[in-house]
């Protein structure tokens, strides 16, 4: 492949409890105290989304109450990356550039739920009070703000990147094919340049109680992703939005914007989480990849059985690691792609943040490659490598 | 003909098909009804339409299933449609399919039946909350809706049981899903990743919520019986929501010979366009409906003249027939009031993230059979949209190229180009 086709990160929005931005997270990562709310759904702590000026990248009101917050987080992080870019308002680039959106789906309506809910075992035909409320209590556009595709065409209309838009659902595997795709096809010559990512609201009741029904998440206490396999473990989930402009170095070079790193490769995969499975799959990428690395950055939910394998094989690597969901939680569709961003910020800078785990070694020297993993809660193993530019 | 196109990229093939709509299951039969003019739009029985504005839908009533949510009836559709796609394409080995999966997908979410079954597990009545429900999600057995319901588990079942390679992609475009996942298809091939993609596109969701949800948009016909889809018509209020799947075999025509596999059709070009208009409505001047039919072309390699028919979107809401007409118009110029154009919804209804899929194969058997599906329930023309859509009673024709369009809410527009197979 010509190095004219390397997919090069020319922008990154990134969007967390850490803050918004490069320089809030490297500062944050460096300085690391984890910010966390253990009361508004205890018996579970989530990492609550840092405070936007909405109207910052989602200048219209009409355009804000159109979406959900998990919609709203992405908007405003596509937003970022777009800044980062050089791309905003140029419509002629905006108009040719491809979007692929990692993307979950909801939320609900709480309080409607709730009272049908109450009321359906007293209702004297509940099929139809059931039809009747849903046709009267729900807002009419509460489904565009719900759909899944429906981040990616509020990306376009309040963004205006318009030349293609597909979505991806599949918790972390959707973000980690996004994000291969994108590059895959920028690499081939099917793209110049794409904008890609995803976003997750933790503070959600609808989610929650979906990852309450397979028992991935941690009761109690806040504690770094490997310390609490020691006690119970399971994953603390975070609110995250992460867009990346991606393009060809060719496309960048002609554009005259700068690149934060380049992304060698990306890797996904699947398996049935048989014995072992994982760690295969993931030695193969690694070697795929090229079998070398300075460091690790890994996305590990922090749910009790793949976050423990995943730590297995990473120890095997002997390489200092850094388990960014301690820092931003787990947030399933974006959790890969802002692995890959703090990956990049990390290349950019020349330094690796510290350890944020009493079990990572600490990292002097400037990294030029980091290996970037995410082992999904239930399905999805995902490997990336990320260099200089 | 040689293996690689006009640009030097691989050929792709389509060598295995299979369809499951209202109409019935498998290629045969959906095939038969179709260019006979049958409906297969009917009253909802699966749940209770009391309250209900919109009564009718194309679901499909012949799976027997004790789960009836919509992931699983989504699964189950497309493992039917697939295993009818490799039996014709004769790929592969049971459990070893030589490539990658791309699936069109409907969103997953915690359905009224497990909400309701985790308010009774909750034990509280008088000031039920989400904590309420979270506390009994946790307490209770229920892991396996947590498998049911994750967007993923879809794809990760077909995947397992199909042994299709890597990573499934489970797309969502609205509407265009079934044309992206084609694209995710033929883009795989054309770099060379896979000799072999399975493009599954699915959709089981005519639930409650989902049509009192297209209710609330005012998308759905009013109409309550089985003429109700009437794309063109001036007398057209709306889409009717319907279920089915398409399954499609796609492989590079250099694989498919070697293995001396019988090539179905050419899968010639793509293209797509988002349209940042607004949410539900498409851009007025149809730039971006323009804008993929042109991609489409250019990718294929073939000028507007080739084209022999056209397989519309058409949903037979106000606005999408005429949004797409005047694309249609703009790209075909003066041959737009010759040039067939028919909708398969008019009988199978709106089969939503699946439409493109399976409208996709109806497409290639038009070419196949040399006939062209009508349009029925065309009783009052739109003056304003002068098309021939082929009126109510199938007609023979040969075509050689034809495209297929797929419109998505929330902006996506995909258009896939179909050819028939090298002589």
């Amino acid at each position: 492949m010509s190095p004219d086709r390397d997919a090069l990160i020319t922008g990154i929005g990134l969007i967390s409890c850490l803050g918004q931005g490069e320089d809030a997270h490297m500062a944050a990562l460096d300085a690391f105290a984890p910010v966390v709310d253990s009361a508004k759904f205890a018996p579970y702590a989530v990492h609550p989304m840092t405070a936007l000026t909405l109207a910052a990248q989602i200048p219209k009101r009409g355009d804000q109450r159109q979406m959900e917050p998990w919609q709203q987080i992405g908007v405003y992080a596509a937003g970022l990356a777009l800044d980062e870019a050089k791309a905003k308002g140029d419509t002629a680039l905006l108009e040719r550039m491809d979007m692929i959106v990692a993307a979950g789906g909801g939320e609900r309506d709480y309080a409607a739920d709730s009272a049908i809910l109450a009321a359906l075992p007293t209702a004297e035909d509940p099929e139809r009070y059931l039809n009747e409320h849903l046709l009267t209590d729900i807002r009419p556009t509460l489904f565009l703000a719900q759909l899944s595709n429906l981040l990616a065409g509020n990306i376009s209309i309040v963004h205006g990147v318009i030349g293609s838009s597909r979505t991806f659902m599949g918790e972390e595997a959707a973000g980690a094919d996004a994000l291969r795709i994108a590059c895959a096809r920028i690499q081939a010559g099917q793209s110049d340049i794409c904008l890609v990512g995803g976003s997750y609201n933790a503070q959600r009741e609808d989610s929650l109680l979906h990852l309450a029904m397979g028992h991935m998440m941690r009761r109690g206490e806040y504690a770094p992703v490997w310390a609490r396999q020691a006690d119970g473990g399971g994953a603390i989930a975070g609110s995250v939005g992460c867009f990346m402009v991606v393009e060809s170095r060719a496309h960048a070079a002609k554009r005259g914007v700068a690149a934060k790193a380049k992304i060698s490769g990306v890797l996904t995969d699947r398996c049935g989480r048989g014995p072992g499975q994982s760690a295969a799959i993931a030695a193969a990428q690694f070697a795929a990849l090229g079998g070398k690395a300075d460091a690790a950055i890994s996305a590990a939910s922090g749910a009790t059985g793949p976050t423990a394998d995943e730590k297995q094989f990473l120890d095997g690597l002997g390489l200092p690691v850094r388990a960014v969901a301690s820092a931003i939680g787990h947030s399933l569709e974006p959790s890969f792609p802002a692995a890959v961003a703090l990956a990049a910020m990390s290349i950019g800078r020349g330094k690796l943040f510290p350890p944020l785990d009493p079990a990572e070694q600490a990292f002097a020297g400037a990294p030029s490659r980091l290996l970037v993993t995410s082992w999904g809660m239930w399905r999805g193993e995902a490997s990336a490598l990320v260099q200089a530019a | 003909m040689t293996d690689t196109d006009h640009l030097g990229r691989p050929i792709v093939a389509i060598t295995g098909t299979g369809i499951a709509t209202s109409l019935g299951l498998g290629k045969e039969a959906n095939w038969k009804a179709l260019t006979a003019g049958v409906s297969g739009i009917h009253e909802i029985t699966r749940f209770s339409i009391a309250g209900m504005r919109t009564t009718v839908a194309g679901t499909i009533d012949y799976l027997d299933m004790e789960d009836s949510s919509a992931p699983a009836m989504a699964e189950k559709l497309a493992g039917l449609v697939t295993e009818e796609a490799l039996a014709e394409s004769g790929i592969g080995t049971p459990g070893d399919f030589p490539g990658p999966l791309f699936m069109a997908l409907p969103p997953v979410e915690i359905e009224w039946p497990h909400r309701r079954a985790l308010a009774a597990a909750a034990g509280v009545n008088e000031g039920l909350s989400y904590t309420d429900l979270i506390r009994a999600g946790e307490n209770g057995d229920f892991a396996a809706w947590y498998d049911r319901f994750l967007f993923g588990s879809v794809g990760e079942t077909l995947a397992a049981r199909f042994g299709t390679k890597g990573s499934p992609i489970a797309t969502s475009t609205a509407c265009a899903s079934g044309g992206t996942a084609i694209q995710l298809g033929v883009e795989a091939i054309r770099r060379g990743e896979c000799q072999a993609a399975l493009v599954v596109g699915t959709d089981a969701s005519v639930n409650p919520e989902s049509l009192i949800r297209f209710s609330l948009l005012s998308a759905l016909s009013t109409r309550n019986d089985p003429t109700a889809a009437r794309p063109f018509s001036k007398d057209r209020d709306g889409f009717v929501m319907a279920e089915g799947a398409g399954a499609l075999v796609l492989e590079s025509l250099a694989h498919a010979r070697a293995r001396g596999a019988t090539i179905l059709g050419i899968l010639e070009g793509c293209g797509e366009a988002a349209d940042g208009f607004h949410r539900t409505r498409s851009s007025p001047d149809g730039k971006p409906i323009v804008a993929c039919m042109q991609r489409a072309l250019a990718d294929s390699g073939l000028t507007p003249d080739q084209i022999g028919y056209v397989n519309a979107h058409g949903t037979g809401t106000p606005e999408n027939d005429k949004m797409e007409y005047v694309g249609i118009a703009a790209v075909f110029g003066d041959r737009v009031a010759s040039l067939p154009v028919s909708s398969n919804k008019s009988m199978i209804g709106h089969t939503l993230t699946a439409a493109g899929a399976i409208e996709a194969i109806f497409t290639l058997y038009t070419i196949r059979n040399g006939v062209l599906p009508p349009t029925i329930n065309y009783e009052t023309p739109d003056p304003t949209l002068p098309v021939d859509c082929v009126p109510n009673v199938a007609r023979p024709a040969k075509v050689s190229h034809a495209i297929s369009n797929s419109f998505g809410f929330g902006g996506q527009n995909v258009c896939i180009v179909v050819g028939a197979a090298p002589e």
